[in-house]
């Protein structure tokens, strides 16, 4: 099956990724804009945004584990879903600028040093612009292989960061956020090489 | 006509309710689900016909008294109250209902009561959101005596002059309009009066980020939101944010309740 997959996978373009990917949050507006998003479309679109951004940061993790366990190579997708979860966290993050807390920089301001989710937000927003800003052969190849792949290794945090936002941003212990943090964990906890824990080579 | 309640605050005639729809297709109530429109969506299985409120504690006339009871002779006001969530969002709401404190006067207040505790009902085969923790149910609410019996403080029967709705809180709740939302309760089915400060469920899911108070207070920080303004719902997308006011606007009714106590303290 994974073959299959394969084949079918080396033959699909990617470039259309960055077309399709954006009409979800086009999608999001208008339905917004013509009252289809209830009586208070701007949080609607907000919430909406982001879980298209950790969704998409959760679809980039998954990437390797599917590789390693399955044998499922997606791998030139892996850029496109990267860049698109970064274009989604900036849609959020302009929504919440300009349409919920309305360009107030006082109280912006104010919120991003003293909320810690948004806090912790903004530093995962912050981390991404080098992984955006790198992603492209041009700066891959003057970085080297190694260095890069060091660097975007700042993605596990990003995306923990994410979990860890949307879990405090809600009132009480709520479901889904904590869902979304538990596959991010897992996702992570696969890429240990238990193999070569200490523990395993004592063994 | 609300004698000593609207006519002090000074914007209530320029006030625009929200519309039916608005009201009725954004709550927070957590026992349907945690999500805005899940209470519209899944409340309405709850039967609210009979219904019975069990009043007790420091009373003269403890017992269970059924909502016919209770309705027998009580005096229904149209009331246009602002709302203010505790999450910075705001409504308009035209309730009716009667004073809280016509109520407390009927079953008899004794003279040792300082306070009382109102509960919410749980329903688990009609409630989905009471299978999971995110609180611990029952809900539970609580004012001070003399909050209770101020004539702003409303127990609602209707919005818009229709029965209110399940998702709003049917067939009876709390309305404390100088106050963040979640302290107006719904569904209530017990009311007790104590000499003791009731525990409140979001205090006791949260104490640093929710007091027993939770009065309207722009000037008391939220851990998450600040307070000092707030987004109007049904202003669609370019609404302008509003300066939140002290007490909620109600001010001249309410400020002499807190003379003298600190309030950054007492949030």
């Amino acid at each position: 099956m994974a073959d299959g997959i394969n084949r079918t996978a080396r033959r699909i373009p990617v470039w259309p990724l960055y077309i399709l990917g954006v009409v979800p949050a086009l999608a999001e507006y208008a339905l917004g804009l013509t009252g289809r998003l209830g009586v208070d479309p701007v949080k609607a679109i907000e919430q909406q945004l982001g879980l298209y951004a950790l969704q998409l940061l959760i679809a980039g993790l998954a990437i390797t584990p599917l590789r390693r366990y399955f044998g499922i190579n997606l791998l030139r997708f892996r850029r496109a879903i990267g860049l698109l979860a970064f274009f989604y966290v900036c849609a959020h993050l302009a929504t919440w600028l300009v349409l919920d807390i309305q360009l107030l920089w006082g109280q912006i301001w104010r919120d991003i040093l003293k909320r810690p989710y948004i806090t912790i937000g903004m530093a995962a927003f912050a981390m991404m612009i080098p992984l955006a800003v790198t992603s492209n052969n041009r700066v891959l190849k003057r970085m080297g292989a190694a260095a890069w792949r060091r660097l975007h290794r700042l993605t596990y945090l990003v995306a923990l960061l994410g979990s860890v936002h949307f879990v405090m941003l809600v009132k009480g212990w709520q479901l889904e956020p904590l869902i979304y943090m538990a596959i991010i964990a897992a996702l992570l906890l696969l890429r240990l090489d238990f193999r070569r824990m200490p523990l395993a080579r004592g063994a | 006509g609300l004698p000593g309640a609207g006519r002090a605050a000074p914007d209530i005639t320029r006030l625009k309710p929200n519309t039916y729809e608005e009201i009725t297709t954004y709550n927070n109530y957590y026992e349907f689900g945690t999500g805005k429109e899940d209470p519209a969506e899944n409340a309405g299985a709850m039967q609210t016909d009979p219904w019975t409120v069990e009043i007790g504690g420091l009373v003269e006339r403890p017992g269970a008294y059924g909502m016919d009871d209770i309705l027998k002779g009580a005096p229904i006001e149209d009331r246009i109250y602002r709302f203010r969530c505790v999450e910075a969002w705001s409504m308009v709401i035209p309730w009716n209902g009667f004073q809280l404190s016509h109520l407390l006067d009927r079953v008899g207040v004794q003279p040792g009561a300082k306070y009382v505790a109102f509960e919410t009902a749980v329903l688990p085969d009609v409630m989905p959101g009471v299978k999971r923790n995110v609180l611990e149910w029952p809900y539970r609410e609580g004012l001070r005596l003399d909050e209770a019996m101020n004539p702003l403080t409303l127990l609602a029967t209707g919005i818009y002059d229709k029965p209110i709705p399940n998702q709003n809180g049917a067939p009876l709740r709390l309305v404390v309009p100088w106050k963040y939302g979640f302290k107006s309760i719904k569904s209530i089915v017990r009311i007790t009066l104590t000499d003791s400060q009731p525990q409140t469920s979001w205090n006791m899911s949260n104490p640093g980020e929710y007091g027993f108070y939770s009065n309207v207070n722009p000037e008391v920080d939220h851990p998450r939101w600040s307070q000092a303004t707030e987004r109007r719902i049904g202003g669609g997308f370019f609404a302008k944010r509003e300066e939140t006011q002290m007490f909620n606007g109600y001010g001249e009714e309410v400020a002499d309740l807190y003379a003298g106590m600190d309030l950054k303290k007492f949030y």
